[in-house]
This record gives structure tokens, sequence and C-alpha cells, in this order.
């Protein structure tokens, strides 16, 4: 109980901040100073949204598989890139220039390319999902492995514990906050990434869903799928959230 | 024969000598320090006698077995208790067991049975950082003490980040402690009332590269009263110790 009051005195203001912009929002729109054509009111918003609940749904399962199966394999393949850099240095100078330009490439660009090679259906869109995923939970778990304390291992060691001892009771565990928190930026890009990709071609999906609303001008739907993409991508960071604290008790206290 | 010898040891690092020449032993059931100002070796030589380093001339040897440059032999604890955070006061101090390939429930089991007497009951269960820095250093104490499966453990500095009552306390009760498990001790310290109080002999190590200078056996008795700090005999010690640290080479 101690700690629920602090927290929600916490979140005050930005609760508060929100619900100005609403409101704000709802003046502008609802007085006729912004012409509903360009800027729905929030409660047309919120009408679209309920109405077109089943709809978005639908499209919505297509676009969370996509992030799904995009932020595991990325999940994959940063935790095995980054333990085989750590260990083996050559690899690390060879591939970490690589991983940077990955991300200098902008996903705009590359998600028709993708199509062009994989065609219209999931594998591209899963595909970009890996490319904007990997890079923070990798540069988060080299991050971890590489801040454990050089004392820790020689305290290993001199009991006597081999690398893969070192390994699993040091530096993987370690490692985990860094690569947690590398998780909860790729748990925010995963979805957005998905819908971008299906905006450049695809059939079903969020994504598709907002090419043709906003193709028929039906900006209070577009509106909707926006509001509905943003709380999902906050559940999803508020899930990596509950989850690090069940991996890792001993961060309770710490707000990482 | 000494419990654990090492003789001649040299150590260089990028073409500097650390330490030159360096003859301690130490035998069974005693406390020795090593004392010395800061930058004097005292870490390099400790470092050799775990093996986690190799120095380029000497021996080191535990009841006449070779251990030099193998670790595993003799445990070691620093300043610093790296308990590791992440793991239960349980499971850090029976870490030593694991890694002597026992399973998990018997390594706990067999950790458990020395809390009590360590003044550890109660945080089997705990997280490193519920506990307090007297408290981390008991637990470090414990797992320093079962790696220490031959008896011989090299602590450097081991309490200096305590407060002095608190250091205070930890002395008798290592003391006490010692005596009940038959820990032989090699201690690192820059803290001459602390070496003075705690030890059997003092090894005086000084200069650039370190040296052992000097051999002083406390004569009086352990476990020593709090009053004889306050002794002349105390006193005498201490200048003496004193002299040969600010003598010039």
């Amino acid at each position: 109980m101690t700690r629920r009051y602090p927290n929600i005195t916490s979140k005050l203001p930005a609760a508060i901040a929100i619900l100005l912009i609403i409101a704000l929002w709802q003046g502008l729109t609802g007085s006729g100073l912004v012409p509903s054509y360009m800027m729905p009111t929030p409660v047309a918003v919120v009408t679209a949204l309920v109405t077109q609940c089943p709809v978005i749904l639908m499209h919505a399962c297509v676009t969370l598989q996509e992030a799904f199966y995009g932020l595991l394999t990325g999940i994959l393949l940063a935790g095995i890139i980054a333990t085989a850099m750590i260990h083996i240095p050559v690899l690390e100078r060879a591939i970490y220039p690589i991983m940077v330009i990955t991300q200098t490439i902008p996903t705009i660009a590359i998600a028709p390319i993708l199509v062009l090679w994989m065609g219209f259906g999931m594998a591209p869109k899963i595909t970009l999902v890996v490319l904007t995923t990997f890079f923070p939970i990798a540069v988060g778990l080299l991050d971890g492995y590489r801040s454990v304390d050089r004392d820790y291992i020689d305290l290993m060691r001199s009991m006597g514990a081999s690398n893969t001892e070192i390994f699993f009771h040091v530096r993987f565990p370690m490692a985990l906050p860094g690569f947690f928190s590398g998780l909860k930026i790729s748990a925010s890009y995963a979805v957005v990434g998905a819908v971008v990709s299906e905006w450049l071609g695809g059939f079903e999906g969020l994504g598709v869903y907002m090419t043709r609303v906003r193709k028929a001008y039906a900006f209070d739907r577009m509106f909707a799928v926006i509001i509905f993409i943003v709380v999902i991508s906050l559940l999803l960071m508020f899930g990596v959230k509950l989850l690090s604290r069940a991996v890792m008790p001993w961060m309770k206290d710490s707000k990482a | 024969m000494s419990l654990l010898t090492a003789s001649g040891i040299t150590k260089i690092y990028d073409n500097r000598k650390i330490i030159e020449n360096i003859s301690i032993h130490l035998e069974k059931g005693e406390l020795v320090s090593v004392l010395g100002l800061s930058g004097s070796g005292k870490t390099t030589l400790f470092q050799c006698i775990s093996g986690l380093i190799k120095p380029e001339s000497g021996s080191i040897t535990l009841n006449g077995e070779d251990i030099m440059g193998v670790p595993g032999k003799v445990s070691y604890m620093l300043q610093k208790d790296l308990l590791l955070p992440h793991k239960k006061i349980i499971d850090n101090v029976s870490l030593p067991l694991r890694l002597r390939h026992m399973k998990k429930a018997e390594a706990r089991k067999n950790a458990g049975e020395y809390f009590k007497d360590f003044g550890l009951s109660g945080t089997e269960m705990q997280f490193p950082s519920q506990l307090s820095g007297g408290m981390r250093q008991r637990a470090a104490l414990l797992r320093t003490y079962l790696s220490a499966d031959r008896g011989v453990a090299l602590l450097d500095e081991p309490f200096s980040a305590l407060d002095q009552i608190t250091k205070e306390a930890i002395h008798d009760w290592y003391l006490d402690v010692m005596d009940m498990i038959e820990l032989s001790t090699l201690f690192i310290t820059h803290d001459i009332d602390e070496a003075i109080m705690l030890s059997d002999r003092i090894y005086i190590m000084t200069g650039d590269p370190g040296t052992i200078r000097d051999e002083i056996i406390i004569e009086e008795k352990r476990p020593r009263d709090r009053d004889f700090g306050l002794s002349e005999e105390f006193l005498k010690y201490k200048r003496k110790i004193r002299e040969i640290l600010s003598e010039k080479d």
C-alpha cells in the first residue's frame, strides 16, 4: 500500500496532460474551428473504434502474428549473435559495423524491396520486424555482457569455474537487465514495423486497413486504428516489464 | 612442512617488476597478515597464490603440491563481497559446491548447515541487496570457507569497507569462526591496528617492486582483548611497523 500511493501521484501529471490534449482536441474540432474532414472529434474516433472493432481485431490478429514471430526471431538472433560476439572478439569487430549499418537503412525504403523479394505474404513483414527489433536487443545484451565486473570473473576462476560455468552463473544473468531494456524498445518497434511493412504491400493487417480507410478519407477510422496501435504497443511494453520482474526478482526495487 | 609456501615469487607486468623474490609461508591454524602501503604489490602476490596469474619465477606449494598457476585450490576473498546479485544468499554461498558438481538441493543443504554458526540464519532466501554490509561480508566469508576445501583462505582487505564498530565485531567473530572450522588465513591489509589485533605474524611489504621488508611475530595470545589495542605492548608493535613502513629503500 505504501508503494501504491506515490505511484499514482507520479503518474498524475501525465494523465492530466493527456486529458488536456484530448479536451483541446475536442474543443477545436467540436466547435468547428478545425473542419471534421481534416480532423475528426475524439468522440467520432471512439465511436469508430467501437463500431469497427470486429474488423480492426481481425486485421490486428494478422499484424500481431507478424510482430510476434518477428520479435521472437529478433530475440533469438540477437541472443545468438551477441553471445557469439562477446566470446569471439574478431566476430564483434566484423559484425558490429554491419549491425549499425542495418539500422541506418530506412524501413520505408527497404519494405517494398522485401515485398519484391518475398511476395505479399507474411515473410517480408516478419523480416522487417526482425530487422527493426534485432538491434536494440543485441546492443542491450552486449552492453549487459560488457558491464560485468572483472572481479566476479576472477572470483569464479579462483573457485575453479570453467568458462561455461562463468557464463551461466555470472555473465548471462548479469546481462539480463541490459537485454530487457533492449526488449522494451524492440517490443514497441515490433508492431510499428509490421504496420509499416503492411502499408507498402499486403492483403490484410492493420497497415492494409489503414491504407484503405485513408483512401476512403475515413479519418475517424484512421485515428481509431492509430489509437489501437498505441494501446497495443503500450500493452506489449507493459508485458515486457512484467516479464522482466518475473525473470529478475532481485531487481524488484529498481526501476529497470 | 608448511601448509602453504610461496618462495622466490617474482611477477613482471609490461616489462615492469611488480613484486620481486617474495617468500612467505603459512602454518595450519595461523592467521598471517601481509601489511603494506597501497601499490606495494600485495594484491598481485595474492593473485599469484590463488592461481589467477602465473608468476615469472618462484614456486607455490599447498601441502607439498605444486599449485602455481592452478586456480581453485585456495579460496580468495576480495574487499568487495562480490555476492552475485541475482542469486539468493543460500545459492551464493553454495556456489563453490555447485562448481564441484554437487546437485543444487544437496549444495543448499550442505551450505545451510553453516548459516547458524556464521550468524546468517534467516537470510537463506534473501537476495544480497536485502542484507547489510556486515551480513553480506559474513555471507562472502562463508562462501570463501566453502570454497576452501583445503583449509586455506586468502583475504584481500575484506573488512576495509566496513565502519570501525562493525569491523571490530566482525574481527572477533572471524577469529572464533576460524578456530571453529580450522581455517588458516593469509590476510592483506593496510591497516596497522587490524594487522596487530588479528595476526600471529605480520609480513611487511614495501617498495617498488614490492619485497618483504620484515616479519613481525605478535607474541600476545589470540583471542586478544580489546584492551590489548590500548596497551603499551600494542603501541610498541605499532611504532616498529610504522618505522619500517616509512624507511626509504
